[in-house]
C-alpha cells in the first residue's frame, strides 16, 4: 500500500482551545503518546513517510492487530429518555493498549462524538460514516429491531474501518472510545459552542471569497467526487426500486400458487401436476423472499454507506479548501502590509505548512479510500451475482424436480399403453 | 404445442406441422402438432400459414381493415426420396368466417363439445401486452390459434367428415351460400333461446349436472389463474426492466472510474442483457396462456351440450306431462266425473249439456291426440337417448384429451421455466466474472460453478476445448421440445 502518510494535525490552528493538559492532540507538544515525533514540516513528513513506508514492507498489509465487535444491544429506560447502548468489545495486540481485551457500553451519541472528534484532529482525512440518526423512509422506528440490527452493523463496520485505518487507528480518542468505561470526562474536554460557530463563521467567509489556485490535483479530485457521488447515489436508488419490485412480486406470486392448488382439487388425472406446479411456484416465490433479505442486507447497506461516503469527501474537500485559504488570506494580508506584525510572517509560514500537511494527509488517504472503495464495491456487487446465481440455480432445481416425476409418470403410462 | 387426438386406438399416422414462417420464427412459436390420424387428417395436412391485411366495404358501406388468413391444405401422401412436396392449396379467410364455421357446427352438432375459436380481442392483457387487434403479435398468436382449431375438428371423429367443414378448407367463394344452404339459420335461433331460456328440470340426469358443475368450476378457476398469472407478468417484467436502469448507471461511472471502469462497463452491459431478456421469456410464456385460455374458452362448448341435454330432457318431460294430461282429459269426459276444471267443462255445465255426438267426437279427438303425443314421446326419447349416448362418447373423448394437453401444457411451462433459470444464471455467472480476476473468486457459495466460469472464460479465449460435462449452456431461445433438459 503506498501513498499513505503520517497526519498532519492542524487542529490547534483550527479552533480556539481550552488549553486542556490533558489532550496532547491540542499541545504544541508534538510528541505521539507512543514517544514517535509527529512532524510539523514537509522535510520532516518526508523522512516519516519513508520511515512508514519501509516498516510497511515488512508487514503484511492485511494482518490486523486490533479487532471491534458491536454487539449486544440492550434498551435502556430512564427518566428523560429511552436510548440503546450497544457492547463494544475489542481484542488487540497493540502495546498502545495496556491490555488485550477491553468490554465497554457505547450509545449512539458515544460513536457521534468519536466521529467528530476523529474529523477535527484529522480534517482532511477520509472518516468512514455513522449510519444516519434517523431513517426518513416509511414506517421504521427508532426502536424496531430491523433498524437496530442494521445500525449495530454500521457501527461495528464504521469501528471496523477506524482500526483498519493506518493513522485513524492510533488516534487518543479511539483508544478511549474502545477502553474508557466512562467516556464523560472525555466528552468535556474539545471545542466549546462558541469556537465551533466562530469556525464556522470563517469558513463561510472563506467560501464566499473563494480560493486564489487551487491545485489541479484537487480540482480533479473534486471532479470524481461529483461524479462519484451522483453515480453511487443513482445505483442506491436504483437497488432500492428493485427490492420495492421484487417484494410486489413476491406478492403476486403468493396468489398465484393457490390457483393451481385449488384447480388441482376439481381434477383427478391432472392433479397430481398441478399440486407440482403449485408445489413449486411455492417454493420459488420462498426463494425470492431469502433473495430480496439478502439484498437489503448486504448490497444496500453497502451502498447506503458510500453515498454517506460521498457526502464525506464532499466535506473534506471543503476543509481542505478552506485550510487553504486561511493561508491565503494571512498572506495576502502579510504581502499587502510589509510593515506589520512580525508575528504575522511566522503565521504565515505555519499556515503554509498546514497546506502542505493537509493535502499529503489527503492525498495519501484518498488513494487509500479509492482501494477500499473498490474492494468494497466490488464484494459487494459479486455477492449480489452470487445470490443470484444461488437463485436461480435453487428455482431450476425445484423445477427440474417437478418435470422428472412427471417424466417418470409419462414413462409409465407409455410402458402401460404397449402393455409392457 | 397442441394435440388432436380422437381417441381411437386405429393406426396412427403423424403428421407434423413443419411449416414455419418468417413471422413465426421471428416470433420463436413452433407449432409442433402430433395427431392420430382421423378421416380428414389422414388425406391431408392442413395449416394456417399467414395473416394479412385486408381493406373492403364492410356491412354498413364504410371502409374497414381486416385481417385475412391462408389456410394451406396439401394431400397427406409421402412425398418420393428427393422430391419436392407438391403445392399446397390455398385459400383465404377472415376470422367471422371461421365464427360461422363454428355456429354451424355448434347447432349441427349439439351433442359434441366444438372446438373453440381462440379469443376475438385480447384479454387478461398486462403491462406490455398489446390489446390491439392489429398488433402483429396478437395477429400471430390469433393465427396459430386458428389453425388449432381446424385441426382440432379436422381430427375429431364425428366434425371431420362433415362436408361443410371440408368445403370450408377447400372452396373459398362457394362456401357462404353452401352453409346457408344447410338451414342451420332457423336451427341458431332456437339454440340461441333455449340457452337463455330458464330451464327447469323435475329429474336432472345427474351425469350431466356433474358435469356442468364441473365446466363451472373449471371455467372460474382458470380464469382466476389466468388473471394472476397476468399480474404475476407484470410484476416480474417490472423487476427485469428496472435491472436495466444498472446498465445505465453502470455504463457512466466506468467512464470516471480506472481499475474499476472495466468491469462497472462490463456489469452494465450484462445488465442490459438481463432486462432485455424478459422480453422473450414472457413473449413464450403467452403460448402457455393460450393452452390454458383454449380450454377456458371449452368450457362454455361443455356447457352448451349439457343445457342442449337439459332442453332436450325439458322437451320430453313436458311432452309427458301433456300426455298425462290429455289422458286425464279423456278419462274425465269418458266417465263424465270432472276432476279437471275446464273452461268448457264450465260452459257446457252453465249453458247446457253436450250432446253425445260431440262428446265422443271430442274422445275421438283427445285419442288422435293421445296417439301422436305417445308417438312423439317416442321420438323424443329416442332422440334424448342417442343424444345421451353421442355426448358422452364424445365427454370421455374430451376428457382423456384435456387431461393429456394440459398436462403437456404444465410440463412446457416447467420447461420454459428451466431454460429462463439456465439462462439467467448463466448471465449472472458473467456479471461476476465481469469483477472477479480469472483465478480468484468471492463467489465462495458458488465455487463447484467456478470450473464452469473459468472454462467458460477459457473456451472463450480458445484455450481449452468445452468440457461434455459443463452445466453451462450457450445462451440460446428457450426449447420447448419435450426431450431437451
Amino acid at each position: 500500500m503506498s501513498g499513505h502518510t503520517v497526519p498532519a494535525d492542524i487542529s490547534d490552528h483550527m479552533l480556539d482551545l481550552d488549553e486542556d493538559e490533558d489532550l496532547e492532540v491540542y499541545s504544541k507538544n508534538t510528541t505521539l503518546a507512543d514517544g514517535g515525533t509527529m512532524p510539523n514540516s514537509p522535510g520532516s513528513m518526508v523522512n516519516q513517510y519513508q520511515l512508514e513506508e519501509d516498516e510497511e514492507d515488512h508487514q503484511d498489509v492485511k494482518t490486523k492487530d486490533i479487532f471491534v465487535c458491536v454487539d449486544n444491544p440492550e434498551s435502556h429506560i430512564t427518566a428523560i429518555e429511552t436510548f440503546i447502548t450497544y457492547r463494544v468489545v475489542t481484542k488487540t495486540s497493540r502495546s498502545e493498549f495496556d491490555s488485550s481485551e477491553y468490554e465497554v457500553h457505547r450509545r449512539y451519541q458515544d460513536f457521534v462524538w468519536l466521529r467528530s472528534r476523529l474529523e477535527e484532529n484529522y480534517p482532511t482525512l477520509i472518516v468512514h460514516p455513522l449510519p444516519e440518526k434517523f431513517v426518513m423512509k416509511g414506517m421504521v422506528e427508532r426502536f424496531n429491531d430491523d433498524f437496530i440490527e442494521t445500525r449495530r452493523k454500521a457501527l461495528h463496520r464504521f469501528l471496523n474501518k477506524i482500526c483498519e485505518h493506518p493513522v485513524l487507528s492510533y488516534s487518543q480518542h479511539f483508544k478511549a472510545f474502545l477502553t474508557a468505561q466512562d467516556l464523560g470526562p472525555y466528552k468535556k474536554q474539545g471545542p466549546g459552542f462558541l469556537s465551533r460557530m466562530g469556525e464556522t463563521m470563517r469558513a463561510v467567509a472563506i467560501s464566499v471569497r473563494g480560493l486564489r489556485t487551487k491545485p489541479e490535483e484537487f480540482t480533479v479530485m473534486q471532479e470524481y467526487i461529483d461524479h462519484f457521488s451522483t453515480k453511487i447515489c443513482s445505483v442506491d436508488k436504483v437497488t432500492q426500486r428493485i427490492i420495492k419490485e421484487q417484494k410486489e412480486y413476491m406478492d403476486e406470486l403468493k396468489q398465484y400458487s393457490p390457483s393451481y392448488l385449488q384447480w388441482a382439487e376439481l381434477e383427478e388425472e391432472l392433479a397430481e401436476p398441478l399440486k407440482g406446479v403449485g408445489n413449486c411456484i411455492e417454493r420459488c416465490s420462498k426463494e425470492t423472499e431469502d433473495q430480496i433479505q439478502h439484498l437489503s442486507e448486504v448490497l444496500l447497506p453497502t451502498l447506503h454507506e458510500y453515498v454517506l461516503c460521498a457526502d464525506t469527501l464532499k466535506a473534506v474537500m471543503r476543509r481542505r479548501d478552506n485550510i487553504q485559504a486561511e493561508y491565503e488570506v494571512k498572506n495576502e494580508a502579510l504581502v499587502s502590509r510589509r510593515v506589520e506584525q512580525e508575528g504575522l510572517q511566522e503565521e504565515v509560514e505555519d499556515l503554509a505548512g498546514r497546506v502542505e500537511q493537509a493535502n499529503s494527509a489527503l492525498r495519501g488517504d484518498w488513494t487509500l479510500w479509492r482501494n477500499v472503495m473498490r474492494t468494497d464495491l466490488k464484494s459487494a456487487f459479486v455477492s449480489a451475482a452470487d445470490r443470484n446465481v444461488e437463485y436461480y440455480e435453487k428455482c431450476l432445481a425445484v423445477w427440474e424436480s417437478f418435470l422428472l416425476s412427471q417424466r417418470g409418470e409419462s414413462v409409465e403410462q407409455t410402458d402401460w399403453e404397449h402393455g409392457s | 404445442m397442441m394435440m388432436a387426438d380422437s381417441g381411437s386406438s386405429e393406426e396412427v399416422a403423424v403428421i407434423c406441422n413443419t411449416d414455419i414462417t418468417s413471422a413465426e420464427s421471428e416470433n420463436n412459436i413452433i407449432n409442433t402438432m402430433v395427431e392420430r390420424g382421423t378421416v380428414l387428417l389422414r388425406k391431408m395436412e392442413i395449416s394456417v400459414a399467414e395473416a394479412d391485411k385486408r381493406t373492403g366495404k364492410n356491412t354498413v358501406n364504410m371502409q374497414e381493415t381486416y385481417t385475412v388468413y391462408l389456410i394451406e391444405t396439401r394431400p397427406a401422401e409421402s412425398v418420393p426420396e428427393g422430391g419436392t412436396p407438391a403445392a399446397p392449396d390455398t385459400l383465404w379467410r377472415r376470422y367471422s368466417e371461421f365464427e360461422l364455421l363454428r355456429t354451424y357446427l355448434l347447432v349441427t352438432y349439439p351433442y359434441i363439445i366444438i372446438p373453440p375459436l381462440p379469443e376475438k380481442r385480447a384479454e387478461f392483457v398486462w403491462h406490455k401486452l398489446s390489446a390491439d387487434n392489429l398488433d402483429p403479435d396478437f395477429v400471430e398468436r390469433r393465427r396459430v390459434g386458428l389453425e388449432n382449431f381446424l385441426l382440432r375438428v379436422a381430427s375429431h371423429p364425428v366434425l371431420s367428415n362433415d362436408k361443410i367443414v371440408f368445403l370450408f378448407l377447400t372452396e373459398e367463394k362457394g362456401w357462404r351460400d353452401a352453409v346457408q344452404e344447410t338451414g342451420f339459420q332457423d336451427k341458431v335461433d332456437s339454440r340461441l333461446k333455449s340457452l337463455s331460456a330458464m330451464l327447469r328440470v323435475k329429474n336432472p340426469d345427474k351425469r350431466f349436472m356433474g358435469l356442468k358443475h364441473y365446466s363451472d368450476e373449471l371455467n372460474t378457476i382458470i380464469l382466476q389463474l389466468l388473471r394472476v398469472r397476468a399480474r404475476v407478468a407484470d410484476r416480474v417484467y417490472g423487476v427485469y426492466k428496472v435491472h436495466g436502469n444498472y446498465g445505465r448507471v453502470f455504463s457512466e461511472w466506468s467512464a470516471i472510474e480506472k481499475e474499476m471502469g472495466d468491469g462497472l462497463q462490463s456489469a452494465g452491459h450484462h445488465m442490459d442483457t438481463y432486462a432485455a431478456a424478459i422480453d422473450d421469456i414472457l413473449e413464450e410464456e403467452e403460448h402457455y396462456a393460450d393452452q390454458l385460455k383454449e380450454y377456458l374458452f371449452y368450457t362454455d362448448s361443455v356447457r352448451s351440450v349439457c343445457r342442449k341435454h337439459e332442453l332436450i330432457q325439458y322437451e320430453l318431460e313436458m311432452a309427458a306431462q301433456d300426455l298425462t294430461y290429455k289422458k286425464q282429459q279423456k278419462e274425465e269426459l269418458a266417465t263424465g266425473a270432472v276432476r279437471i276444471f275446464s273452461l268448457k267443462g264450465m260452459t257446457s255445465k252453465l249453458f247446457g249439456q253436450e250432446s253425445q255426438e260431440q262428446r265422443e267426437g271430442r274422445i275421438a279427438a283427445l285419442e288422435q291426440s293421445i296417439q301422436e303425443g305417445e308417438e312423439a314421446i317416442k321420438e323424443k326419447d329416442a332422440e334424448c337417448q342417442e343424444f345421451v349416448q353421442k355426448a358422452w362418447t364424445d365427454i370421455e373423448r374430451f376428457k382423456e384429451q384435456k387431461d393429456k394437453d394440459l398436462r403437456e401444457a404444465l410440463i412446457s411451462y416447467a420447461i420454459m421455466q428451466i431454460s429462463m433459470c439456465k439462462k439467467v444464471r448463466t448471465l449472472f455467472l458473467f456479471l461476476q466474472s465481469s469483477f472477479v480476476p480469472v483465478h480468484a473468486s468471492h463467489a465462495s457459495n458458488v465455487s463447484h460453478l467456478l470450473p464452469c466460469v473459468l472454462s467458460f472464460r477459457e473456451s472463450r479465449c480458445g484455450l481449452m476445448p468445452k468440457s461434455a460435462s459443463t452445466k453451462c449452456e450457450p445462451l440460446k431461445g428457450p426449447n420447448r421440445t419435450l426431450d431437451q433438459k
